[in-house]
């Protein structure tokens, strides 16, 4: 496998949100604003990619029945790490994500990573999976938001884009949240068979 | 003459179809839309007619450009829930543009996401109501005062439905029986006539369209369920004489839980559904968040369909 | 690919202690940078909110009243000029809602900041700019102490959010229940 494909596998290919359909309790709940979405997939990103080398370079020294305990415990690690930090500089991020932000320990992506790819590759390959596959997260994740943020409020990135319109409040609303995830997810699987179709 | 002319059963049908049916509900709507134009003027039917427009319009603009099938526009379906989505919406100017997006949800979201006609799992006019209902909160609760007959103009004063000033305290003063029944309350559009909904109703029992089950099952349970609540507490739970002629109980039993689609296909299936609707109904009008629990308990009943067929099967012919 | 370690009981046991072991050094590190940040934060959030809600004060001193946070304000020459404080329950929509009222010497309400909120977007979440000043359900400027606020679909004389009345009345309920509060603290 080489660094291209671990690329493409991650934007787009092997997609966790649009493809593997992996992830969505974030994906669903913090999707309210553009914002909100891209700082959650950053911040996934962020553990991601840090666990993603530690377990490949641990992997190892890991027995195989311990696997689950010490991947979790990395995991677990490098989010706590990102909490404090967003306490820290960032609180008000840190308000409107609140639990979420715990909750990517329990992200099925990070610990499917680690399990599928980080812990049977190099380290250098793991990084670049990790990455990508957090990167394809977070351009989902603020698709998702922009949209949602648009139809809700009439804001694109908190700036008011249709003056005076209130939005469908639904949107922004849990509803909402698999409403747009299911129409945007029809119309990107649309657009990947008329590819296939087409090569 | 072909008199031997071999097909596969079944050898004997009736005259019916889609397209038929259909239209025999638009004409049965059509008196609950003429009380709605007399009481609440030009804007109740410039709200159906930019409904019914933009129902029809993005049916026929999803099966021409997104599905690229031969459209079904004509078989009157999207008319019925446009007129329905109408009638559940205030008749207001706001409503003008509000109740467009709530044909697109309706058609592009509840019927054509789902397959189209016969394949949609919910009530297409209830579910684009509910989408309104939670999108335009403000809108979707402002109510046009009801003044005399045939009022012309745009801006009308707002005023509160009987369900409506029910929650807030207490029922507005002087409605009577004879002003739920004849329609003369506020509320949505096509839902304030009791009477005008009856003879809709008649129309369709006589054409065999519907049958009595779902309605008598729906208001019976709504009467009996809020009369033992009246009785156990007179000051705090309505009456069931008004709680039947109120809100959009006459309109959601008569019009909307009796969809073919969307509800049982067993007599007793649709007895149970019809149970299912008023029990639900008086829940969440008494102590729900919101005043009106129709078209949620319709939407919910909805959902339980496909449990109620299973349980309760048709009898097959002949059997 | 090296040798992958077997699984027998030691190598179990020290592979596990070890990240452990390594995680929480790196994490006990990390939290005694970021408590002293974390804090301030924190302490920032809360005097914004006061300076929000107050009068311009010189010196502020925190007392617990009828079991609530007052922040009671005083001028250079230790006058009082007002207190707010932190007062909230459970009767939103959207369950607990929690304020910062400012009052004046008088007893004035002299602005609110919301603390805490789960109200509907674009319905009880309005209540941040509604009864502000320039909001149409202003309190600014009432007291409270005189009769309680009261939206006036119950008689009273405040504007409720439209569509909101359920927040509306948990918003004045607090802010009636912070008024009690403010006429017992010690001045």
């Amino acid at each position: 496998m080489n660094a291209k494909d671990i690329i493409k596998n991650g934007l787009i290919k092997e997609n966790p949100t649009w493809v593997l359909i992996l992830g969505m309790c974030p994906t669903l709940a913090t999707t309210t604003s553009a914002i909100n979405g891209l700082s959650m997939g950053l911040a996934t990103t962020f553990v991601l990619l840090m666990s993603n080398i530690v377990i490949s370079l641990l992997k190892s020294v890991i027995p195989d029945k311990v696997r689950i305990p010490a991947f979790i415990v990395i995991i677990a690690s490098f989010v706590t790490v990102v909490e404090m930090v967003m306490k820290a500089y960032l609180p008000a991020l840190y308000d409107s994500l609140g639990l979420f932000i715990s909750l990517i320990v329990v992200n099925c992506i990070v610990l499917g990573r680690a399990e599928a790819f980080a812990s049977k590759n190099g380290v250098g390959h793991s990084a670049l999976d990790g990455l990508f596959m957090g990167l394809g997260f977070t351009w989902a994740l603020t698709l998702l938001g922009i949209v949602r943020e648009l139809l809700g409020t009439g804001c694109f990135f908190g700036h008011s884009i249709i003056g005076g319109a209130d939005g469908m409040l639904m949107m922004i609303l849990p509803p909402g949240g698999f409403l747009a995830l299911g129409f945007l997810m029809a119309w990107i699987n649309h657009l990947r068979r008329r590819k296939v179709k087409n090569s | 003459m072909n008199l031997l002319n071999i097909s596969g059963s079944p050898h004997v049908h009736s005259d019916e179809s889609t397209k038929k049916i259909m239209w025999r509900v638009n004409m049965a709507l059509v008196p609950a839309l003429l009380v709605a134009i007399a009481y609440f003027g030009i804007n109740a039917l410039l709200v159906s007619i930019i409904s019914v427009a933009a129902c029809v319009l993005f049916q026929w603009l999803i099966e021409k450009f997104i599905l690229k099938v031969p459209t079904t526009v004509s078989d009157g379906s999207a008319v019925v829930t446009g007129l329905l989505l109408a009638f559940n919406v205030p008749a207001t100017v706001d409503m003008m543009w509000i109740v467009v997006i709530g044909a697109l949800v309706a058609i592009g979201v509840a019927k054509m996401a789902f397959g189209g006609l016969g394949k949609n799992p919910f009530n297409p006019a209830i579910v684009g109501r509910i989408f309104l209902l939670i999108s335009f909160p403000v809108q979707m609760t402002t109510w046009p005062q009801v003044g005399g007959l045939f009022p012309m103009d745009f801006d009308v004063a707002t005023g509160a439905t009987p369900l409506g000033a029910f929650k807030e305290g207490a029922l507005p003063e002087g409605v009577t029986f004879m002003d739920a029944f004849l329609g003369h309350v506020g509320g949505s559009l096509g839902e304030v006539s009791a009477i005008a909904i009856l003879i809709g109703a008649c129309y369709l029992l006589w054409k065999k369209i519907i049958t009595w089950h779902i309605p008598v099952a729906f208001i019976g349970t709504a009467f009996v369920f809020s009369g033992i609540l009246w009785l156990v507490d007179s000051t705090a739970y309505m009456d069931p004489l008004m709680t039947i002629l109120t809100g959009g109980i006459m309109l959601g039993a008569c019009f909307m839980a009796t969809d073919m689609v969307t509800t049982p296909m067993a007599k007793s299936g649709q007895l149970i559904f019809g149970f299912g609707c008023g029990l639900l109904t008086i829940i969440i009008r008494n102590w729900g968040a919101y005043p009106e629990g129709v078209s949620f308990a319709i939407l919910l009943m909805n959902c339980v369909t496909p449990l109620i067929n299973r349980w309760c099967k048709p009898q097959r012919f002949a059997n | 690919m090296a040798k992958k370690a077997k699984s027998t009981l030691i190598n179990m046991l020290l592979s596990l202690t070890a990240i452990a072991l390594v995680a929480a050094a790196i994490l006990a590190a990390l939290n005694s940078v970021t408590q002293e940040p974390i804090a301030a934060a924190q302490k920032a959030k809360v005097e914004n909110a006061i300076s929000a809600v107050l009068p311009a004060f010189a010196k502020l001193d925190d007392q617990e009243v009828d079991g609530k946070t007052c922040h009671v304000a005083y001028d250079e020459q230790g006058n009082m000029v007002g207190a707010a404080i932190e007062a909230g329950n459970d009767k939103g929509f959207g369950g607990h809602l929690q304020l910062m009222v400012g009052f004046d010497a008088d007893g004035l309400v002299t602005g609110y900041q919301i603390l805490e909120t789960h109200e509907t977007p674009g319905l009880g979440a309005k209540a941040d700019a509604w009864f502000q000043k320039d909001g149409k359900g202003s309190v600014i400027g009432s007291k409270p102490a005189d009769g309680d606020l009261v939206v006036k679909k119950d008689g009273g004389s405040v504007d409720a959010i439209t569509g909101s009345t359920i927040t509306s009345r948990a918003f004045l309920s607090i802010v009636n229940d912070a008024a009690k509060t403010f006429s017992n603290i010690t001045r």
